[in-house]
């Protein structure tokens, strides 16, 4: 009796975990197939009504897509933002990581405690004063400058991160290196970033996921030259519906990269997100 | 950098003649310049780019529109004055208050439901995916899904057909009576005949605006039907379509070839109230037996004509902000999945394992261990949510339709239309920033005294 009704609420389990799947999936399905038919048949009918109708799909908006010269140039933009960014962040988060661990200097504790409250600093009120400060630079409006913020508003946690996971090295492996007569460059280079290398890998994904995907930043201080997919696309929402056809294998082709970096580095990922709550 | 090291190199080996100590200092205050070159760029651009836009939006939130003139704290007050930004501040309240604890919820429910699966790898993958999805093409995804027609949107064309599932749609939306035969249009839109009926009559009701080919299957020629003997306690009468195919025929009466209408509902009505209803037969007749004598009137209820059931109107005023809240459970749900399930692996097993021996069933090691055990977890994953969802942006932005955005305005997107978006009152809006900043401080509070606790 007992062994039933386990048996029947495992069985309940599955079908409830099978439909919460399958909600998750839907509005992603959705989007391809849309993707994969012309602003006509949509407007007609549901995307649902294409798989009755399989002559509907093909792939000429996505040959439309990349004869568009805005969409590709706002791709390559994406590019040149996300990777730039990533690897600044990276090797400027390393340098301060290691320092605040295993460096002594003035003030290192109270600093230290300040990138950690800069933590969860909302971006929105750097907008204004850094497009300003950008504005006499020249640099507002350039893909430099996007860099530049990104790279900044993702240091406090990048610090934070790197620099706990370099305080857990063993003291002696440092000794012993300083022992030789390494001197502080040579140890970073030869003996941190190596022991390091789970910690900025999550980093470095993380990181470049958080860049590609982001809108708001681009939108203030991109300019039509400089934009990324994100604010190309966002241009286009007011007219829904209509432009269905170049949005929709749009946002495709903007989420390809993130979910494919997402299931090849998965677990750092996870990591890297994990560690990052409380952001 | 390396040039500074390579000139350090160079001088490292220290003249013999200088006494030890001042070798010690000499050491230790070339590895304070070592460790100030390390974490320089980082405090350069944390100080110019994060410290100092701090500083200078709180200052200049006691300034007006355009910067000149001091204002005090009259941004502020006007924050909590001016419809647009108090519609914000509620919008903002109502996410803070029920997306961390549904997510936290579900995310708790899925954790621990998960481990009772085989596949449960490949679950968690599918429901963490969508953290690494834009907001921006997640707000493509639903304003797709919840788009209004039901011909577009899946969302309202699983809830149209799961309607249709249980009442029926109505027959026949285009109908109308035929105006001066005898049917009169009520308030309501339903029809009646006048009253002064009274049993063992016979009425035929004819309709028009139904075009021959949306005429429900089976639907049979009416003439038949419309003759026939009525017996002394009964009405009896036909529904029909009064359109003879081909031409021909005379409006108001039933010619041969003209088809009845099937599935109408029919009521009789005696004094205002509804005695009896039926509904009419594949020739489009009806009849009401057992009639006590009196005066009748036959009724056509409006239902017969409603327009179809479209679905609701997700993006409309109301619904607007709880369904971009369900936008946001598709994206986080997984994140609070899997943190908690790292918690629950980490749960001591013999805990589980006693109360199971001692008799406990599932719900009740659920609700004394795992979750009072898992608390910590659960603080983090909640405050983690808190802190993002107070800043949500782009999902408002993206999905609520241009005329429902002042419906669905949260701080963020407002401060962004009052800064940049044709608002230009960079005084309000460096207020807006700052709330947003007050908002975080417990939360700021909260990591730092985490953060010196583990050290």
């Amino acid at each position: 009796m007992n062994a039933i009704r386990r048996g029947l609420g495992h069985w309940l389990v599955q079908a409830f975990l099978v439909v919460i799947g399958l909600i998750w999936l839907t509005p992603l399905a959705g989007l391809f197939v849309s993707s994969l038919r012309s602003a006509e048949d949509t407007a007609k009918g549901g995307w649902w009504t294409a798989f009755a109708n399989p002559a509907q799909l093909s792939f000429d908006n996505y040959s439309a897509l990349l004869k568009n010269a805005g969409m590709t140039q706002a791709f390559w933009n994406t590019v040149l933002i996300s990777v730039p960014t990533t690897a600044l962040v990276v090797i400027v988060a390393a340098l301060a990581g290691y320092a605040f661990a295993w460096l002594d200097f003035p003030g290192r504790d109270p600093l230290f405690l300040l990138v950690v409250a800069l933590l969860v600093v909302p971006v929105q009120i750097g907008l204004l004063p850094v497009a300003k400060m950008f504005g006499q630079l020249g640099l507002f409006g350039t893909i430099p400058g996007v860099v530049l913020f990104h790279v900044a508003y993702g240091l406090p946690f990048a610090v934070f991160l790197l620099r706990n996971y370099f305080a857990e090295m063993p003291k002696e492996m440092l000794e012993a290196a300083r022992m030789d007569g390494g001197d502080e460059w040579r140890i970073f280079t030869r003996l941190v970033l190596p022991v390091g290398r789970p910690a900025i890998a999550s980093l470095a994904i993380f990181q470049f996921l958080w860049v590609w995907n982001d809108m708001l930043v681009a939108l203030l201080f991109a300019d039509t030259s400089s934009q990324p997919l994100t604010v190309e696309l966002q241009s286009q929402i007011r007219q829904f519906g209509s432009n269905i056809d170049v949005l929709a294998p749009g946002a495709f082709l903007s989420l390809v990269v993130p979910v494919v970096v997402f299931f090849a580095f998965q677990r750092h990922f996870v990591q890297g997100v994990m560690a990052g709550s409380v952001k | 950098m390396t040039s500074t090291l390579a000139k350090d190199k160079g001088a490292s080996p220290s003249p013999p003649s200088v006494p030890p100590a001042q070798r010690a200092r000499r050491l230790r205050r070339r590895g304070r310049v070592v460790a100030l070159l390390f974490v320089f760029p980082a405090l350069l651009l944390l100080g110019a780019l994060v410290v100092y836009p701090v500083l200078f939006s709180v200052g200049r939130s006691l300034f007006d529109a355009s910067g000149t003139r001091f204002v005090g704290a009259d941004n502020y007050t006007e924050m909590f004055r001016n419809p647009a930004t108090l519609k914000a501040i509620r919008n903002t309240t109502i996410w803070v208050v029920v997306a961390p604890v549904l997510l936290t919820g579900l995310g708790l429910i899925l954790a621990v439901l998960v481990e009772k699966v085989r596949w449960a790898t490949a679950f968690k993958l599918l429901l963490f995916m969508p953290m690494a999805v834009s907001f921006l093409a997640a707000g493509i995804i639903f304003r797709l899904a919840y788009d209004e027609d039901p011909d577009k949107g899946v969302l309202n064309a699983a809830v149209v057909s799961v309607h249709d599932v249980f009442k029926d749609s109505s027959s026949y939306p285009a109908a109308r009576a035929r105006e001066g035969h005898g049917l009169t249009k009520g308030d309501d839109g339903s029809y009646s005949t006048r009253a002064g009926l009274s049993p063992g009559d016979t009425v035929h009701l004819p309709m028009v605006g139904v075009l021959p080919k949306d005429l429900p299957g089976g639907a049979e020629p009416a003439s038949a039907a419309a003759g026939g003997k009525t017996a002394a306690d009964e009405l009896r009468g036909v529904v029909y379509l009064d359109f003879t195919p081909g031409g021909g025929g005379t409006q108001g009466k039933v010619d041969s070839g003209e088809s009845g209408l099937p599935g109408m509902k029919v009521e009789a009505v005696r004094d205002g109230r509804t005695v009896a209803s039926t509904t009419t037969a594949s020739d489009g007749s009806f009849h009401f037996g057992g009639l006590k004598a009196g005066s009748y009137a036959v009724k056509l209820p409006e239902s017969n004509f409603a327009p179809p059931y479209q679905g609701i109107s997700w993006l409309g005023p109301t619904l607007v902000t709880p369904m971009i809240i369900g936008a946001y459970l598709w994206i986080w749900t997984g994140f609070a999945m899997v943190l908690i399930g790292a918690g629950l692996s980490a749960l001591p097993r013999d805990a589980l394992e006693a109360a199971r021996i001692d008799g406990a069933n599932e719900w009740q090691i659920f609700r004394r261990i795992t979750v009072p055990l898992l608390a910590p977890v659960l603080t983090v994953v909640f405050v983690t949510l808190v802190i993002n969802v107070m800043k949500v942006f782009d999902l408002v932005y993206i999905i609520a339709p241009g005329p429902v955005q002042e419906d669905a305005t949260v701080l963020a997107t407002q401060m962004w239309l009052v800064s940049f978006g044709g608002g230009n009152n960079q005084g309000l809006g460096s207020a807006l920033g700052v709330l947003l900043l007050l908002l975080v401080i417990p939360a700021m509070v909260f990591n730092v005294r985490r953060f010196r606790r583990s050290q």
